[in-house]
């Protein structure tokens, strides 16, 4: 007689993931930044919003932004298994089959557009499923191996969430969703160049046309300036909008003072230098730049806080 | 080794299976919620049966 059980065993292995793996799929720390950011959007705009329609708009946008993650992992596998940092991505570790991957991005991606259409308005759905499409086909399918200007436009993707939070609110674009969406839109190129400094044989592997492989560390090092200066003044102007207050212009002030000095010295630093203290500089401006981020964004929340209870 | 006996790939199904459970019963939970806030803030809605439709129904002509 047949032992069943011999077969399925030699099968665990591969294509039978835990739950953990499918969650691992929608890239929940990428998912955080969606949620806050999408949050402060929601809570800065004008009006009010009942809370259980608020709490399904900020769940769909992350699980929209979760099905473009998932989405990403299905068609970036080969890329994945190559380098370090994602080698052990659920996957190409062979836990889920790509074909998972692609159904569940896929039906996310329906749900999440449908149901934010569904609780809010559809101009709020229409900018989530043009930001799953936009991450989704032109980042991860075309940019990401076509130009190292890749981050910078893929950057986008990642910067519409405080907007969609907007509109889902108002029904509406107006300039502070566009600062807001500028804000994150400029601060990725610095962020993810900074890490690819300290990450480089990484995405050399992997032929990602990244800046530091296409046009060398010292052009990243001056384009990392150049986008943090080019940051300052629409993080200060966003200030000067109704949204904010004097708790985020202050914030704005300190944080972009600290961010430019560090884009300051990774440009003055070169390669000998920085392989001397393990790229201790590059290492901290981008740690800072995930704080400066937060921080941003947490200044608006207690700036918008602060007008509710009528201190300002 | 007989089929009765829980190997891991068992547990690994069982975790999995609980997984989509707790989502589809929290989907359940906020199409519900929803539902409720949408009603209870008078958003408008039709019926599409037992109701008259307001937008279908023709406009009534100015009596004689």
């Amino acid at each position: 007689m047949t032992d069943l059980t011999t077969n399925t065993t030699s099968q665990a292995a591969e294509g039978d993931a835990r739950f953990g793996d499918y969650v691992a799929l929608l890239k929940p720390r990428v998912m955080s930044l969606v949620v806050f950011t999408a949050l402060v959007g929601l809570l800065v705009a004008p009006g009010s919003i009942n809370p259980m329609i608020a709490f399904t708009a900020i769940l769909f946008i992350a699980l929209g932004g979760g099905a473009s993650g998932a989405l990403n992992m299905w068609y970036d596998a080969d890329v994945d298994a190559v380098m370090r940092r994602t080698a052990k991505r659920p996957v190409p570790a062979g836990r889920v089959t790509s074909g998972e991957a692609l159904s569940l991005g896929l039906w996310l991606s329906a749900i999440s557009v449908a149901m934010l259409g569904l609780a809010t308005n559809w101009m709020a759905a229409a900018l989530l499923a043009f930001t799953i499409f936009f991450y989704a086909v032109i980042y991860t399918m075309w940019l990401k191996r076509a130009t190292p200007q890749n981050i910078v436009i893929g950057g986008a993707a990642g910067a519409f969430p405080p907007m969609i939070g907007w509109v889902a609110a108002t029904g509406s674009i107006s300039l502070e969703a566009v600062l807001m969406f500028g804000l994150i839109f400029i601060w990725t190129p610095p962020h993810f160049w900074a890490l690819a400094l300290f990450m480089k044989s990484d995405y050399h592997e992997a032929k990602i046309p990244m800046l530091t492989v296409t046009h060398g560390r010292r052009e990243t090092r001056r384009q990392i300036l150049i986008y943090t200066v080019v940051l300052a003044p629409v993080a200060l102007w966003l200030g000067f909008t109704p949204v904010a207050g004097p708790v985020y212009l202050a914030a704005a002030v300190v944080l972009n003072a600290i961010f430019l000095k560090g884009a300051w010295d990774i440009w003055r630093r070169d390669e000998v230098m920085a392989e001397a203290d393990g790229y201790a500089v590059e290492k901290r401006v981008f740690r800072f730049s995930l704080y400066y981020l937060f921080l941003h964004f947490g200044a608006l929340l207690v700036d918008a806080g602060l007008r509710g209870a009528g201190v300002m | 080794m007989p089929i009765t006996q829980t190997h891991d790939l068992h547990k690994r199904r069982f975790g999995r299976n609980v997984g989509v459970a707790l989502c589809l019963v929290a989907f359940a939970a906020i199409v519900f919620g929803l539902s409720v806030a949408k009603i209870t803030q008078g958003a408008s809605m039709e019926a599409f049966d037992h109701t008259p439709r307001v937008s279908l129904t023709p406009p009534m002509e100015e009596s004689q």
